[in-house]
């Protein structure tokens, strides 16, 4: 499955990224509508929030409004979401956006669109598994789709 | 077994009455109309909700008492044609962002209480009820033949039709009405259906089930507004069962004034969950039925008719086996975003008895009020027979609370000789027999037998032993768990006078969800003087109240807590949840727009909570006397049961009572002890009258009707004939 591999080291924190998902997923010019986040602290280190595609929302979500495609890729169904925001806060990583002019929960799609437009190459499109950062500390060798059932 | 096809069904309905209507768009929680269906006359209007009934009365079960109130007359009793069930879901109902936001408050004068029931209950009629236009429904009059009522909020239709052939259980029932009304596969999650059962025909202990349309297994869940008769009302009308169709339900529906405020208030909660459920109760794995062990280590958990509070076999029927039995890794709230998730399921259970043996079906449950009641309070601790009663309860339209209370009456009188295997028809009724249990059940459903005399509920059985069996009234007024004519719910209260008024001292009868004060009291000692007491039985019944005027759930207001909240806040603010109760404020304010503190939430519950008093003494009830527990809610009824805690019950009549029980029978022992805590249940009725502002008769007292605004003619008439 394809996912957004950040490498904050090499980030100029332009922000050309978030303006190419504001752009390209939701056709707006404000970025806080990116689903990709890149921020910084006042210690001069950036932090780069993207989703890893592991879905544990997936099983999160009580409507099934989200779900995995073909691709790998975990989407929202926005004509199903009832907007509990349940998803945003079960999210391992974070990694869910939110925003007032929105009901539903927005994500990374893997699109690609700020790996083109990242200037400074901190951003990769990979194909392959995800990291399993959150979930091996939790549940080492789980899948996040099976460690969401051990979120009961 | 001939089953008729869903379109064979619903093309023998009749259309008995049609309305077409305008869905009002939800405003700041409100529709600002309720449906009123006549099922007699065949008539179907909508009402304005006035702004002094959202003042005054809130939503929820505010609307239902004022609906109910305005419907009835002094003479009425359950049956009676102008008796109503109201269901209304109230301002907050239908949130998806904050845990436990999709009740509905069921509301009816009550079979077995002859006095006013309230009921409170997940599944996601209430909201959808909301959404497609109504802030409540009355149903009045008595049908001629079954009917179902649909309300179709996406078309804007109500119908009344007959329904002969649709089946009267409600695991087969909801499936069908489900199937029958949503338009398509995607269309199923938008439909609810309210039903009872083939029990409820033929007792007066009948619930009514929400159901809710499970996307993931792909079937009917179903919630129960259990206590109280409601679904016994319901039959007795004819009506077999409620449909609603929602239009697709979205994050704003309510129409608040803030919803982002909402949205991060609910995020914050998600958040809590998300990190301490695990560590605190793990409701989202276990749900309810912790509580067993819980009980059973503190001597609370109700054994052989709330004789004792522990037993060894508890273990059997502890969470760590229902956990394996529960179906996890879904996200099982009974409305959308409630991720305290208790609603758990069994699946695929193969139930061993009755008309469905066989039959491999999803129980919606246990709950540890079933798990108590129909398991170790009636000495049963084999998991399998829980599941089994529990399934048939629920499907036949049977409250498991009061069920499970009856039963163990049943059982204690068939042990002690009051009845035999005469008048149970050859039933062996003691303690831990399930297949006679079972039995029982089922005689019930089919409207035959013992079953029928059991059905009546503890309060009318009783009069019926005296009558016909001959036997002694006092002692079945001591073991006969009943209050104001509602079965107990499954504590032992014998050792917290704060709970005894927390059972008895109620409006509807002893039910856990008004007051749950037995920790605060008992183990940690933090509420010792009866002006605490009363403070306490003050407070907590109407902060509870206040989750039924809006559609809220109680559980995660304290069943999940922030991680600091007992290092931050000392013990008694503490138990109040102090940012819970913020959030809550905050959750009403920005769906309404009013700017209320959390004050003011005691007062709108006491604006309803006294109204229901003033109802309760119209209909004759209402006074002191009825707020009398029975001894066994209090302390020890028989020998056994005194012999069996010996030494607490020695040491308090030393320490407390001031008399050296050496050398005393155990029978005198049980009277000193008797006479003493009776006095204290007096004294704890005094202590809160006087803090509600009632007299000592417990009526509302003028000033505090006035206080209140809610002196109305028609209500201080009702209360002047008692100053
Ligand atoms: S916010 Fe929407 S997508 Fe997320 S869990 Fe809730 S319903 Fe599902
Ligand atoms: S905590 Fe349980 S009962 Fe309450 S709303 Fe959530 S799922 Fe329903």
């Amino acid at each position: 499955m394809k996912y957004v591999k950040p490498h904050p080291e090499k980030c100029r924190f332009v922000q050309e990224c978030m303006r190419a998902c504001a752009q390209k997923t939701q056709k707006s010019d404000d970025i806080s509508l990116s689903s990709i986040l890149v921020t910084h602290a006042d210690d001069g280190t950036v932090d780069i929030n993207v989703c890893n595609q592991c879905g544990v929302c997936i099983d999160i979500c009580p409507v099934t409004a989200i779900s995995r495609t073909k691709a790998g890729t975990v989407v929202i169904n926005k004509n199903l979401c009832v907007g509990c925001y349940a998803c945003v806060e079960y999210c391992p990583t974070g990694s869910m956006r939110t925003h007032a002019s929105r009901l539903a929960p927005f994500k990374c799609i893997a699109c690609g669109a700020c790996v083109e437009a990242c200037p400074a190459g901190a951003l990769e499109l990979v194909d392959g598994e995800f990291e399993l950062s959150y979930l091996e500390q939790n549940q080492a060798g789980e899948t996040g789709d099976t460690f969401a059932k051990n979120y009961f | 077994m001939s089953t008729k096809t869903i379109a064979e069904m619903k093309a023998a309905h009749r259309l008995l009455a049609t309305h077409h209507y305008e869905r009002s768009p939800v405003d700041k929680g409100y529709t600002g109309k309720t449906l009123y269906v006549n099922v007699g006359t065949r008539t179907i209007e909508e009402r304005p909700v006035t702004d002094d009934m959202k003042a005054k009365f809130t939503g929820g079960r505010g609307f239902g008492l004022w609906l109910l109130w305005h419907a009835v007359k002094d003479s009425t009793r359950w049956d009676s044609e102008e008796n109503e069930v109201v269901i209304s879901p109230g301002p907050l109902s239908g949130i998806t962002q904050y845990p436990g936001s999709g009740k509905s408050l069921v509301v009816s004068i009550s079979p077995t209480t002859d006095q006013v029931i309230d009921s409170n209950v997940g599944g996601y009629f209430g909201p959808y009820l909301k959404f497609s236009g109504f802030d409540g429904i009355e149903l009045q009059g008595k049908a001629d033949q079954d009917v179902i009522i649909v309300i179709d909020g996406q078309t804007g239709l109500v119908t009344l039709e007959s329904a002969p052939l649709e089946p009267a259980d409600t695991h087969r029932l909801a499936d069908v009405l489900t199937h029958m009304y949503a338009a398509d596969e995607k269309d199923l999650r938008n439909v609810s259906v309210v039903s009872a059962g083939s029990g409820a025909d033929h007792a007066l202990v009948g619930c009514l089930n929400f159901s809710l349309w499970d996307v993931r297994r792909k079937g009917v869940r179903i919630k129960q507004a259990g206590r109280g008769g409601t679904g016994t009302v319901l039959r007795n009308k004819r009506i077999k069962a409620l449909v609603v169709r929602s239009p697709q339900v979205h994050g704003d529906d309510n129409h608040p004034v803030d919803l982002e405020q909402i949205q991060n208030t609910g995020r914050t909660l998600h958040r809590e969950i998300f990190q301490n459920d695990a560590s605190m109760e793990r409701m989202r794995m276990r749900g309810t039925p912790h509580l067993v062990e819980v009980m059973n280590a503190f001597d609370l958990l109700p054994v052989n008719n709330f004789q004792y509070g522990n037993h060894p076999d508890a273990k059997k029927i502890s969470s760590d086996v229902w956990v394996k039995w529960f179906h996890q890794g879904i996200p099982d709230g009974c409305w959308y975003g409630c991720t305290l998730a208790c609603a758990k399921t069994v699946e695929e259970f193969e139930l061993s008895t009755g008309p469905y043996k066989g039959e491999r079906v999803r129980v919606d449950g246990p709950e540890y009020e079933t798990a108590a009641g129909v398991g170790s309070n009636c000495g049963i601790f084999d998991p399998r027979a829980i599941l089994e009663l529990n399934f048939y309860c629920d499907t036949y339209g049977i409250d498991t609370i009061s069920w499970g209370t009856l039963t163990a009456f049943v059982m204690e009188c068939y042990e002690r000789g009051i009845i035999t295997t005469e008048q149970t028809g050859g039933l062996k009724l003691a303690f831990g027999n399930a297949d006679a249990a079972l039995e029982l059940l089922h005689q019930v459903s089919r409207g035959e037998g013992f079953g029928r005399i059991a059905g009546m509920g503890v309060h009318k059985m009783k009069e019926y032993f005296v009558e016909h069996y001959g036997a002694d009234a006092a002692f079945l007024d001591d073991i006969g768990m009943e209050n104001k004519g509602l079965e107990y719910s499954q504590y032992v209260s014998k050792e917290s006078l704060a709970q005894q008024g927390g059972f008895a001292l109620t409006n509807k009868g002893p039910q856990h969800d008004e007051a749950w004060l037995i920790f605060m009291d008992m183990v940690n000692k933090q509420i010792p003087s009866f002006d605490d007491k009363a403070e306490a039985l003050y407070y907590f019944p109407l902060w509870r109240t206040w989750f039924g005027l809006n559609g809220l759930c109680k559980l995660p207001w304290n069943d999940i807590e922030p991680i600091d909240n007992k290092k931050k806040h000392p013990p008694k603010e503490a138990a109040k949840v102090p940012e819970h109760v913020d959030n809550y404020v905050r959750l009403f304010n920005s769906m309404t727009g009013r700017t209320i503190t959390k004050e003011e939430v005691i007062l709108q519950s006491k604006r309803a909570y006294d109204f229901q008093r003033v109802f309760n003494i119209r209909l004759g009830k209402g006074l002191r006397r009825f707020d009398a527990q029975p001894y066994r809610a209090a302390g020890p009824v028989t020998v056994e049961e005194y012999e069996s805690r010996a030494e607490r019950y020695d040491t308090q009549l030393r320490d407390e009572v001031g008399i050296a029980p050496e050398g005393m029978s155990t029978a005198d022992k049980i009277t000193a002890l008797r006479t003493y805590r009776e006095g204290r249940y007096e004294k704890l009725m005094d202590a809160v009258y006087e803090r509600r502002g009632w007299t000592r008769n417990a009526v509302p007292k003028l000033e505090t009707l006035q206080m209140l605004g809610i002196d109305y003619p028609e209500v201080v008439e009702v209360v002047k004939r008692h100053l």
